[in-house]
């Protein structure tokens, strides 16, 4: 709280500037920065840092490319109510080339783009939307008489981070899906994703298309760090990709107990009962989509919590690749889990108790038997004694069973 | 052609209020206390019992071991009125009542371990019974075998309660009574080793073997003149009686031609099935095997001459090693060499072995009142003052 | 007295009677029974099981068992092993970093324990109160608690470690897989095959389960194949038992209906073993794996049961009570001539 009550105290100005600049109540904005701050995982607390940075206004410029994509991830981002994003679009950042969203056309447009680059060189944000094709040199795509590859190179080479948004710009998505007409081992266009064709790893926010929070809270982590988020192997922010759909997704308990919708539309289907019959992905897709829902529609409107299968967009080899109805692998099997071993130790060991009894009666039982048989031996060697001295004498048997005490 | 003479049995007499009784009266109470919680509360309760042993020392121990202790009533009834031995008159008394208790307390073990216990009318209900059971079989011969001692060893009491008329009748019948007293025996200690067959690979190698019930008989056989000799010295020794030597050296010849018997058979099974290299394998097993092993060869050493079944000590010390040697041939069977799969263990609870200790207690605390009160031992007429 | 002479000759009667045994013994052995031929079971693929727990849980519920816990929160059910209120549990082996299902070093592989449903069960055969009893048409080794007197012999004869008792409680039953006969009137098969979702867990009649086994032993590892789920459907037992293609007997045994649910998934890399196939004369539940069996806690078995061989010993020595009459006889005579009346033999001692 002490960050939050330092921000009104010594911002106010700037909070209040903040609130025209952004047309967001202060309430609002200060919201939808604990959203970002959650989004990514960070500590209670870092909200405040989240919102300083945001109210420096040290908007970046960010140029945002068009390849072979269908717009959605632009899209998603726009669908984004919660609050007004398209303001924080053009205000929390710069966004000074967009093929959509700019005003700008043909020469113009390239010239701000181009503008843009030499005045923020090494300081804009590069986020690239859809695939790139590589085949014949990629003359499947161009704009302004240049080639996907060579644009997205030109952009990348001065550019302070780059950001892949959705499943085509990560990996090469739906356009890279190899047809399955016999012969083919690539797609028509040889799409590919950003970090391909630049030959190194870039952020990738893979989704078809993928929650805007996820690359709202990219943005804003460069913003407030000053360098991109943890991401794991596949360049996928951390924050965001680290769980699989199936781990947190809300019919998990349907799974668990081996209730499944059968067929759309069946009973167990209309009870909301598990896709995972029916084709869902979860169980091999890493996403937040169970936790975040999907595009900013609302609680629980995401494909699952409507009732179909989640095809696994965000996942390379799965989404696109994989058919929606296959029965997914499960990943989150994978060992070491609540699972008895083949042998589990059962029963219990001796205890001090126990064993200091049988040891007792054990010992007891010798030490009783080593006696008697001592005895007896002394009363056998006591009556041959006297038997040898007394050879016809009979009948003087007690001195035996006195020995035998 | 019993024409030996005998003295007469005769209470033995004296005080019932001793440190051994009043041990035994402690122990049992003890397990009564043991035995109300375990009703009450389920096995687990007071015991050890887990899947992977579904038996314990209550089985093994108070039921097996015990049944075979029991057995010197078998064993001196078919030398005296099968073989027509009738020298050894004097020892069928004692070794009945030690057979009787020795029964009748595995009996109630066997209650005291039954799951549900109140099922049990099933065992011999003709609707429920399953034949092929191995079990089915010991549970009606031992119940019948229980029956036919109480009957065996009725003039004892009838005696003592003055009832000539009834004791005449029960005499009138006797030859088969005894003969019964002997052919149950003989099934269900050879039933008790088959119990194990049933359970495969589980039973180890060293012990599971199609020849159990011929082992199971013959050390049944030999434990129970073991048991007499070493009951005997103990009886004399405690009450201050003249040692029964006369009897007990020829009868231990007898021992050792049945261990004889049964070593070879023992030896010649595990030699037979290839499974001795498990004897040689380094494991608890093979050294259970071997321990038992000794038990059985020793007493050949022991009492092997003539001259040396003279000596009670080393007749006593033979009564004891084989006696020895045939329960841990059983504790290896049915515990130590049982393995189910997977990591299970087990040791006696304290409960556990008190309950055991209390079924002793109960056989050594009955022995000592009836013999003191009823006409078990032979009547001794040069007796040491108490 | 001729004692010596008695004593050799009681020998020579007792080893006779032994020797005679001993060669009735193999003559008339008892065979290992095997199936009945329209026996149930289900067919555990450990490659196809990706260790859900569903079968568990629906075990649980179906069986209406309680929660047994081996973690300290005491949330979930997450019991070790099988026991009195567990009868079936998916177990996990491990080795190594456990890198890949289904691979013996560094990977892991699940197995699931729950009844064999042996063709000669040693529980049924040990059972003294036929309170264990193999259906003789389905084959299903039920349990009958108003009969068991909780000796536990089922628990110590089995195998496979499946009858479980329940120590913890006073009136204590066994526990164990009854292949769900209680709701085969409901037209509902074993719950653990109905709600699998990938059928490694799968219901149908063992000898059409075992055709299934081996088309599935016969796959190419990785290709796509199809794999039935739930039960087998009366199409795909035809299909199994060779006969023309057809749509089958719709309603047999009164199962209810449901929709085909088989699905394409590439085929695991299997061990060519069936087990229960062969085992103790064959279970009517068999598995297949990609790990040895004996790894995922399947004791190797010989093809006879052990049932078997313990009713031939016990048959030969007291079938119909001949042997134990015949020495009752024999004793009874020999005990006629050597007992006196006690009245002689004690009080009037000598004559």
């Amino acid at each position: 709280m002490g960050e939050i009550d330092g921000i009104f105290d010594t911002s106010r100005k700037t909070l209040e500037e903040i609130e025209q600049r952004l047309e967001m109540p202060r309430r609002e904005f200060l919201q939808f920065c604990a959203t970002l701050a959650v989004t990514m995982g960070l500590p209670s607390g870092a909200e405040a840092a989240v919102a300083k940075a945001i109210e420096a206004a040290k908007r970046p410029s960010v140029i945002w490319l068009h390849f072979q994509e269908c717009t959605g991830c632009s899209e998603s981002l726009l669908r984004a109510e919660h609050p007004t994003l398209e303001k924080l679009i053009l205000d929390v950042i710069s966004l000074d080339y967009h093929e959509t969203l700019m005003a700008a056309a043909g020469h113009q447009a390239e010239a701000a783009r181009k503008a843009a680059m030499k005045a923020n060189k090494g300081k804009y944000v590069l986020v690239v939307e859809g695939a790139i094709p590589t085949k014949n040199n990629g003359i499947y795509c161009k704009i302004g008489g240049q080639t996907a590859i060579d644009m997205v190179k030109e952009c990348a080479a001065d550019a302070a981070a780059v950001i892949a948004i959705g499943s085509c710009a990560s990996w090469g998505g739906m356009p890279s899906t190899i047809p399955s007409i016999s012969g083919a081992d690539s797609s028509p266009t040889g799409s590919a994703g950003v970090a391909e064709v630049l030959g190194k790893p870039v952020v990738t926010i893979p989704g078809c298309p993928p929650n805007p929070y996820n690359f709202l809270a990219t943005v804003v982590h460069f913003l407030t760090f000053g360098k991109l988020p943890e991401v794991d192997k596949l360049g996928r922010p951390k924050f965001a990709y680290s769980r699989l759909i199936h781990e947190n997704c809300e019919r998990r308990a349907h799974f668990d107990a081996g209730r499944f919708a059968m067929q759309f539309g069946d009973p167990g289907h209309r009870q909301g009962y598990c896709l995972y019959k029916l084709g869902c992905k979860g169980p091999e897709t890493y996403a937040n989509c169970s936790t975040l829902g999907f595009g900013d529609a609302g609680e629980n409107n995401w494909p699952v919590g409507c009732g179909h299968p989640c095809i696994g967009c965000t996942e390379k080899g799965v989404g696109f690749q994989k058919p929606i109805h296959q029965v997914a692998k499960m990943l989150n099997v994978t060992p070491p889990l609540q699972y008895p071993r083949i042998v589990e130790e059962q029963g219990k060991a001796a205890s001090f108790a126990s064993a200091a009894a049988v040891a007792a009666v054990a010992g007891a039982a010798a030490g009783a038997a080593i006696m008697l048989t001592r005895n007896l031996g002394l009363s056998h060697a006591a009556e041959e004694a006297e038997r040898a001295k007394d050879a016809g004498g009979s009948g003087k048997r007690a001195s035996v069973a006195k020995a035998g005490e | 052609m019993a024409n030996h003479q005998h003295a007469a049995p005769a209470p033995v007499g004296g005080s019932l209020v001793n440190i051994v009784t009043l041990s035994c009266g402690v122990l049992i109470a003890l397990m009564a206390a043991i035995l109300v919680v375990r009703f009450l509360f389920g096995l687990g309760a007071v015991t050890n019992l887990n899947d992977g042993y579904p038996w314990g020392i209550w089985i093994a121990v108070d039921v097996v071991i015990g049944s075979a202790f029991a057995c010197g009533g078998f064993s001196v009834a078919m030398l005296v009125y099968i073989f027509n031995k009738g020298e050894y008159h004097p020892l069928v008394r004692p070794a009945l009542l030690a057979s009787l208790f020795g029964y009748t307390l595995a009996g109630a073990g066997v209650i005291f371990d039954l799951g549900r216990w109140w099922n049990v009318w099933n065992m011999f209900w003709p609707g429920s019974i399953n034949p092929n059971s191995v079990m089915f079989e010991v549970a009606v011969c031992i119940t019948l075998y229980i029956v036919v001692m109480w009957i065996e060893f009725s003039p004892v009491v009838l005696e003592k309660l003055g009832k000539e008329d009834a004791r005449k009748k029960v005499s009138k019948a006797m030859f088969f009574i005894i003969a019964l007293g002997t052919v149950l025996p003989m099934m269900h200690q050879s039933s008790l080793g088959t119990l194990l067959v049933v359970m495969g690979g589980q039973v180890h190698p060293l012990w599971q073997t199609p020849a159990l019930p011929l082992l199971y008989l013959l050390s049944a056989i030999f434990m129970g003149y073991a048991v007499v000799l070493f009951e005997s010295c103990l009886t004399s020794t405690a009450y201050r009686r003249k040692l029964e030597m006369q009897m007990l050296t020829p009868m231990a010849k007898i021992m050792l031609g049945i261990l004889a018997v049964f070593i070879v058979v023992r030896l010649g099974d595990v030699i037979v099935r290839g499974a001795l290299p498990k004897a040689f394998a380094p494991s608890v097993e093979a050294l259970m095997f071997w321990l038992e092993m000794a038990c059985f060869i020793a007493p050949l050493v022991l009492i092997g001459a003539e001259a040396n079944r003279r000596n009670p000590a080393r007749l006593f010390l033979a009564g004891i090693l084989l006696m020895l040697g045939g329960a841990l041939m059983r504790l290896s069977g049915f515990l130590i060499g049982y393995e189910t799969g997977g990591d299970f263990n087990y040791f006696p609870t304290l409960a556990e072995v008190l309950v055991t200790a209390g079924l002793f207690a109960v056989e050594v605390l009955g022995y000592i009142i009836i013999t003191r009160r009823f006409p078990v031992l032979p009547r001794e007429d040069v007796q040491a003052a108490h | 007295m001729g004692t010596r002479r008695d004593f050799l000759k009681g020998v020579m009667a007792g080893g006779a009677a032994a020797t005679a045994c001993a060669v009735a013994v193999p003559a008339a052995a008892r065979e290992t029974r095997p199936r009945p031929p329209e026996a149930l079971g289900l067919l555990y693929d450990s490659t196809l099981c990706v260790g859900c727990k569903a079968c568990v849980a629906a075990c649980k519920q179906a069986n209406n068992n309680p929660a047994e816990f081996s973690t300290v929160d005491h949330l979930w059910d997450t019991p070790l092993d099988t026991s009195g209120y567990t009868f079936n549990i998916i177990k996990m082996y491990r080795n190594g970093t456990m890198d890949q299902k289904d691979q013996e070093t560094n990977g892991y592989a699940f197995m699931k324990t729950s009844c064999m449903h042996c063709a000669d069960p040693s529980c049924v055969s040990a059972c003294p109160v036929s309170a264990m009893t193999k259906d003789p048409v389905t084959g299903v080794v039920g349990y009958n608690p108003d009969k068991c007197i909780g000796c536990r012999y089922c628990v110590a004869a089995c195998p496979f470690g499946i009858p479980k008792y329940q120590y913890d409680s006073p009136t204590g039953r066994i526990g164990k897989c009854e292949l769900c006969r209680h709701r085969h009137k409901d037209g509902h098969y074993s719950a653990c095959a109905e709600v699998c979702p990938t059928g490694a867990t799968l219901f149908g009649k063992t000898s059409d389960l075992l055709a299934e086994a081996k088309r599935r032993l016969a796959m190419k590892p990785g290709e796509m194949n199809r794999f039935p789920r739930g039960r087998l459907r009366p199409a795909q037992e035809k299909a199994l038992q060779g006969k023309p293609e057809g749509k089958g007997v719709m309603m047999r045994a009164g199962w209810r209906d449901e929709p085909d649910q088989s699905y394409e998934t590439p085929a695991g890399k299997y061990l060519q073993h069936v087990y229960g196939e062969k085992e103790y004369g064959g279970t009517q539940v068999l598995k297949l794996s990609g790990v040895d069996f004996e790894k995922l806690g399947m004791p190797d078995l010989p093809p006879d049961a052990a049932a078997a061989l313990s009713e031939t010993i016990q048959h030969n020595l007291y079938g119909n009570l001949i042997m134990p009459f015949a020495v009752l006889g024999a004793m009874t005579w020999v005990a006629k001539r050597n007992v006196k009346p006690e009245d002689e033999s004690s009080d009037k001692e000598g004559n």
